[in-house]
């Protein structure tokens, strides 16, 4: 990153990674100044502190009550909160924008954990369809399986599931990181376009199918590959970083990495217009 | 969208047909058209279980058509005697609702094709079931509504398959409602949710082979088909196998036999399932929340993979 101190308004405001160009017209969009950086604020967050920890049971809560709850909680100061029964609901811990520690003491239904931007969180138990949707930043750990569209279009972060997982595993991923202990379903990493997968089992057909970038590593056996998608050399430099990866998600710490297979997009598909038409035909 | 549910007992006999309630209402959001439920109760084997309709809900919702009470008596009637005329003697009665029956028949023909074709030549008469076990209950509403109506809460029985739906292919009415009973086997019933995209082109093949088809809800399909590959010798898993690649679109359905339960899902795996198995229960459904309501303590939960399938027995 620049010296933000030294440069320019315009410049210091596009290495933060806000954009400056004036828009016309009736936007309501609200621009970036850096001069008043420290009057930034991150809507929906609050300053927390991991050493104050709570208890909250959301038996007889529905996800949108003890979404709110949660929410509270943070604007109180809590950094370290543990949920009790969560029951498979749907839609728990959405949207959370905020550094937090956050413990599941069961399993999740569907969209758990969707657009979250910052927290820690662990899962002592199973989720559902599209885990972690969107997940911006922040980790999250799930201590059994996981269903379909695990880590749907994350950006960032890492998202780790101990046990298998379903169909479309990283589907549209568009960044961060996405660990697999056991096997992964049909079309993992489904037209991903960023980022990094990593599945220690087997995986189903159609791996990494129409992918435009990104990469894939797999430990056990592969179904069948999707369009697109090719074998690459798995490099010194890809070794070392999966054993460090392995390591900080505390997962398979003593799998060989060595003999990982690594995918990654062929790049003929989406480059159209460097293909004569047979060479699409041939692409898919 | 619809949700599907099922729970098999290994060994031993629940109240299932209250269990299934509890699923399917935990899955009401799914859909509540209509809910259908496959119970398979403890009977002492003897006689058939009929349930029949002779009329439709034409309740709040449905897409029937109104008929007048005593048209329902008329086609009563012509059962009536068909049943005498094919030596069929009826042991119990039970009229739950206007259009909606249950008979215990002492029938002693294997074959129940004849028997099913004399009886649903009646105009607007259908049989919604017909086993030694197997009792198809569904109606318009939710699983709390049917469960109340047709007073299902204290049912017992080994296992039981169930459908929430929220109709988009076809009608609001009980005959395009689940489970599809597996015409013309006895004790076989199917559920499922998805959408088959190759339904009419398998339709018009199996009326070929004078295969019933009572709706224009593509599920039933399913049922005609798996009932289809058993009439050619098939067992029900060799069936259900092929019917991966038989069947084109998404889908996951279950099926049910006197002793066992069945699962299946496309190689998509495009529809949900979470399922959970331990030595005396297996119990599935296309949400977690259906099996927490009958199993509110931490379990260990998965989702089947793309194409398998899967038969447990009692």
């Amino acid at each position: 990153m620049a010296n933000i101190k030294s440069v320019s308004k315009k410049t210091k405001a596009q290495a933060m990674g806000m954009h400056t160009e004036v828009l016309t017209g009736r936007t309501q969009q609200k621009f970036f100044n850096p001069d008043e950086a420290e009057n930034f604020y991150y809507f929906g967050t609050y300053d927390v502190d991991f050493n104050k920890r709570t208890d909250l049971d959301v038996k007889d809560m529905t996800a949108a009550e003890a979404n709110k709850k949660i929410d509270n909680l943070m604007s109180q100061g809590y950094g370290t909160i543990v949920i009790k029964n969560p029951q498979g609901k749907h839609s728990l811990g959405v949207g959370i924008l905020n550094k937090l520690n956050l413990i599941f003491e069961g399993s999740l239904g569907y969209f758990g954990m969707g657009s979250c931007d910052g927290p820690i969180v662990r899962i002592n138990g199973r989720v559902g369809w599209s885990c972690a949707e969107n997940l911006m930043a922040g980790k999250v750990v799930i201590e059994k399986n996981a269903g379909s569209c695990f880590g749907a279009a994350i950006r960032g972060g890492d998202l780790i599931c101990k046990g298998s997982v379903g169909a479309r595993t990283g589907i549209d991923q568009k960044g961060g990181t996405i660990i697999i202990g056991g096997d992964a379903g049909a079309f993992t990493g489904f037209m991903m376009q960023r980022g990094r997968i990593i599945i220690l089992g087997d995986v189903g057909i159609n791996l990494g199918d129409s992918m435009y970038d990104g990469t894939i590593f797999v430990g056990g056996e592969i179904g069948s590959y999707g369009s697109d998608a090719v074998d690459a050399e798995l490099t010194k430099s890809d070794q070392d970083w999966l054993k460090r990866k392995l390591k900080v998600a505390e997962i398979g710490e003593n799998f060989d990495v060595s003999k990982m297979k690594k995918i990654v997009a062929g790049k003929k598909l989406w480059n159209y217009d460097n293909l004569e038409p047979a060479e699409k035909k041939g692409a898919i | 969208m619809c949700g599907i549910a099922g729970l098999i007992h290994r060994g031993k006999s629940s109240k299932v047909g209250h269990e299934l309630q509890g699923m399917l209402q935990a899955l009401k959001h799914r859909g509540e058209d209509s809910t259908g439920y496959a119970l398979y109760g403890d009977t002492d084997g003897k006689n058939f279980i009929m349930r029949f309709k002779v009329g439709e809900n034409v309740g709040e919702g449905s897409t029937s058509v109104a008929e007048d009470v005593s048209v329902y008596d008329e086609r009563k009637k012509i059962v009536d005697s068909y049943l005498e005329e094919m030596g069929a003697k009826v042991v119990k009665e039970e009229r739950i609702l206007p259009y909606s029956l249950r008979y215990e028949i002492e029938y002693n023909k294997k074959d129940l094709l004849e028997f099913s074709q004399k009886i649903e030549s009646i105009p607007g008469v259908e049989i919604l079931s017909m086993g030694k076990s197997l009792e198809v209950i569904k109606d318009l509403g939710n699983a709390k509504m049917v469960c109340d109506r047709y007073n299902l809460d204290k049912l017992v029985g080994t296992h039981a398959i169930g459908h929430a739906r929220m109709a988009t292919e076809s009608g609001v009415d009980i005959k395009s409602a689940h489970p599809f009973w597996g015409y013309p086997f006895s004790d076989v019933s199917v559920v499922h949710n998805g959408q088959l995209t190759n339904y009419w082109n398998n339709r018009r093949a199996l009326e070929n082979k004078g295969m019933r088809f009572m709706s224009e809800c593509d599920s039933e399909l399913i049922a005609v088909y798996l009932a289809e590959k058993m009439r050619e010798g098939a067992s029900l898993e060799e069936g259900m196998k092929e019917s991966l690649t038989g069947l084109d679109g998404v889908f996951t359905y279950f099926v049910a036999t006197k002793d066992s339960l069945g699962m299946a899902k496309d190689t998509m795996a495009a529809k949900p399932l979470v399922l959970y198995e331990s030595d005396d229960l297996v119990a599935m459904g296309s949400e977690e929340i259906a099996i927490r309501s009958i199993l509110p303590q931490e379990i260990d939960t998965y989702d089947p993979f793309d194409g398998e399938v899967k038969v447990w027995q009692i």
